[in-house]
């Protein structure tokens, strides 16, 4: 589903990524650890262009989105991402949050776009709050309309960068189990996460990211309980 | 102290009126005009095209570091000269509007650079172009946001409109104008035009202070 080679991304001087080789298959979920800094946000932010990496390629579903003349935005339609702050639309109802991109970028009619929307929120256990606005949600409820919103485009991977981080602890589990469920059912996920229970029961693979390359990757009790270099042991006793 | 005499207001008080409609109407058109003028220009100075940046940055500069009784006085009196006669009420409108716009870009960029980047990121991950971004997404959050500094601005330019008096505009202080050369009743006519000014932008603050909260509401 996603293969990358030899990915660069430097910011003026400081060099993020520096050549990240990987490949995503259909269905896995994949979490990526690191330290701050390490590069896990900005490769996840350059599946989907928000970053335009240097030097590499990236295929996401067998296209090169990295080739010039390249449509962005139905690249990012296929790729739904999942922000550690929400960043709903405070302007707009959950509802409205959800339906707005199917309306005005796939141009659906506004029924069948409402209908979707309800969908999803139904899927996210959100189904009575359509006509809330984000501030009268709780951050987990937030959270779980930004899913919804981002499984409203009907993406074939979806992105999650520290969907928990900002969560209260009574809130995460919630989030998780959203995000568990959507494993079961088979969508491709990138997930930026230090949260190893969600690792454990979900993930297909943990790849540890360490100035910009990948580190160690295995399945996560590998990973977590076995690891093989000294740079992942000390990196995560400082997690654990 | 000589005896104040406020007949002279009930007597004059249809050409009063007559001068309230053209503030009235000078001022709508000129405060439409200079909000889309100035979200125009405030989207150019956002823009990554230097000439449009260059360009909308001159604008604001320009208008905002000259009087606005210099620039109708070029509008009016000045273009002439290069053969661009616009009668009186055009030049008010385009002068007041161009001004206007200026201050209203200033607004309207601080409004969306005050939007979190996080929002167009979002618009940007679903799949919405740029523009479409800023339509559904970051102007309607942006303009809700500059709401009172808007509301000041439209205030200003309703007590500016006075200055059209000086173009030969029969607004309600050329208004005022007319009657004192006619009766010498200075004190009467002003006091009473400060009222009128004071009433419409006293009212419009607080219906728009009461649209704010109503749009706060549902935010």
């Amino acid at each position: 589903m996603i293969k990358v080679k030899n990915l660069h991304k430097s910011f003026d001087q400081l060099k993020v990524l520096r050549g990240m080789t990987t490949s995503i298959g259909k269905g896995e979920v994949v979490v990526i650890i690191g330290a701050s800094g390490s590069g896990k946000s900005t490769f996840l932010r350059c599946l989907n262009l928000l970053e335009i990496p240097q030097k590499g390629e990236i295929f996401v579903d067998g296209i090169d989105i990295c080739a010039p003349g390249v449509n962005l935005n139905l690249v990012r339609q296929n790729t739904g991402m999942v922000f550690q702050h929400f960043n709903l639309f405070p302007h707009k109802t959950a509802l409205e949050n959800i339906s707005l991109a199917p309306l005005k970028v796939k141009k659906m009619a506004p029924q069948e776009a409402k209908k979707l929307a309800l969908t999803q929120l139904e899927r996210v256990g959100l189904r009575d709050k359509e006509n809330a606005y984000p501030r009268h949600l709780s951050g987990g409820q937030q959270q779980r309309v930004a899913i919804a919103r981002a499984l409203a485009m009907q993406p074939k991977v979806m992105l999650f960068d520290e969907p928990t981080s900002a969560l209260d602890p009574e809130m995460i589990k919630e989030v998780l189990n959203v995000m568990k469920q959507m494993a079961r059912d088979g969508m491709t996920m990138v997930v930026v996460s230090h949260e190893m229970g969600f690792a454990r029961e979900a993930a297909d693979r943990v790849i540890f990211l360490d100035e910009g390359v990948i580190v160690e990757e295995g399945p996560p009790e590998q990973v977590f309980f076995h690891p093989q270099l000294p740079r992942t042991k000390e990196f995560l006793s400082q997690i654990l | 102290m000589k005896f104040l005499d406020y007949s002279v207001i009930i007597k004059n008080w249809p050409f009063l009126m007559l001068g309230l409609r053209e503030t009235l109407r000078i001022s709508s058109l000129a405060v439409t005009m200079g909000f889309c003028i100035g979200s125009f220009v405030a989207l150019a100075r956002l823009s990554r095209s230097h000439m449009l940046k260059l360009l909308s940055g001159a604008y604001i500069e320009f208008i905002r570091g000259t009087p606005l009784l210099v620039q109708l006085f070029i509008l009016y009196y000045g273009l002439p000269q290069l053969g661009i006669n616009l009668d009186r009420r055009a030049a008010a409108a385009i002068g007041l509007s161009i001004n206007s716009g200026a201050y209203v870009a200033e607004i309207v960029r601080a409004g969306i650079q005050s939007i979190d980047k996080g929002q167009m990121e979002a618009a940007r991950s679903l799949g919405m172009s740029g523009t479409m971004a800023m339509i559904y997404v970051i102007l309607p959050q942006a303009f809700r946001r500059v709401i009172p500094p808007l509301v000041n601005e439209l205030i200003m330019l309703i007590k500016d409109s006075s200055l059209l008096s000086v173009i030969a505009l029969t607004e309600l202080m050329r208004a005022g104008e007319h009657i004192r050369t006619r009766t010498y009743k200075d004190f009467e006519i002003f006091t009473f035009i400060a009222l009128v000014y004071f009433v419409i932008t006293y009212t419009l603050s607080k219906i728009l202070g009461y649209l704010e909260r109503r749009l706060q509401v549902s935010d």
